[in-house]
């Protein structure tokens, strides 16, 4: 029977449990915060405000190396001036055919320099970081990975950052 | 942005705008630039709109008018059709995987002379 016209958020949590729990894997550990998450106020308009920009789907462009699929922690820089037709996907936990026919799905770098060309937004940081989400060792993002994008992206001077996960 | 609800309240992000849509599409549908760029706008509006840490904006834009895309939400992995007991996971590959054969031989002729600068903890 399907769903309803709207439905319920999928629960990746959820169905990622069922699918191991099926196939006899242990449990997969997800991240659990505790506490108030981190927070800044964003105190300056979006016309105004410059936006880096930062997303996990596996995005490289052509000339680097692609990403692996065991527990790559590594990022790539890409010039946020990127045409679409030079960027390229590779990861290994969704069903990339639809990014690497149009990247705008996953890396919005194109609706971004629209967004300021239009004037509803500042400018966006020259770079911007991409990594593959499919990193298992969550000590590994936690202790190397996440700070090393955070120097990169507070190198920018942003007043905001934009995270693309998939 | 967020397409897996559930993920990103237990990661406890500072702020986010959730999408609605399946994995792989957090900002938009493909060859939609219009519908693009007014979902990115939406999102950033949560910026100036979510005034408590962990607020979640959540975006009106439809995948679709029915939720068939909801029962396999992950696709291109084969898991259901195939049913419980074969491993759907795509096998751990640690060389690099190209999307085109052709990447491989210009990324290879770029490193050629050493570390790109761009490729960070990929040498």
């Amino acid at each position: 029977m399907s769903k309803s016209q709207t439905g319920e958020p999928v629960d990746y949590i959820a169905e990622t449990r069922a699918t191991y729990d099926a196939l006899g894997f242990p449990p997969y550990q997800w991240v659990e915060s505790e506490g108030t998450p981190p927070w800044s106020p964003a105190e300056i308009p979006l016309e105004d405000a410059k936006v880096a920009l930062l997303a996990s789907g596996g995005i490289y462009r052509r000339g680097q190396r692609a990403f692996h699929y065991k527990d790559d922690a590594s990022y790539r820089v890409i010039e946020t001036s990127v045409p679409n037709e030079d960027l390229r996907i590779s990861h290994f936990a969704y069903d990339v055919s639809d990014a690497r026919e149009d990247p705008g799905v996953v890396f919005p770098a194109a609706s971004l320099r629209s967004l300021i060309d239009e004037g509803s937004l500042g400018s966006m940081a020259a770079e911007a970081f991409t990594f593959m989400g499919g990193i298992y060792s969550a000590r590994k993002v936690r202790e190397e990975l996440a700070p090393a994008l955070v120097e990169r992206v507070v190198d920018q001077r942003p007043d905001i950052a934009l995270l693309v996960p998939v | 942005m967020t397409s897996a609800l559930s993920i990103t309240r237990s990661v406890g992000a500072p702020r986010a705008a959730f999408v609605d849509f399946p994995l792989g599409h957090t900002t938009g549908k493909k060859n939609e630039p219009e519908m693009q760029k007014r979902l990115i706008k939406n999102a950033l509006g949560a910026f100036q709109e979510l005034q408590e840490p962990g607020g979640i904006k959540f975006l009106d834009e439809r995948w679709s008018d029915d939720s068939a895309w909801r029962e396999n939400p992950m696709r291109g992995r084969e898991s259901k059709a195939d049913g419980p007991g074969d491993d759907f996971r795509t096998p751990r590959l640690d060389t690099p995987q190209y999307q085109l054969p052709s990447d491989k031989a210009e990324a290879e002729a770029q490193h050629s002379q050493g570390g790109c600068g761009s490729c960070v903890g990929a040498e």
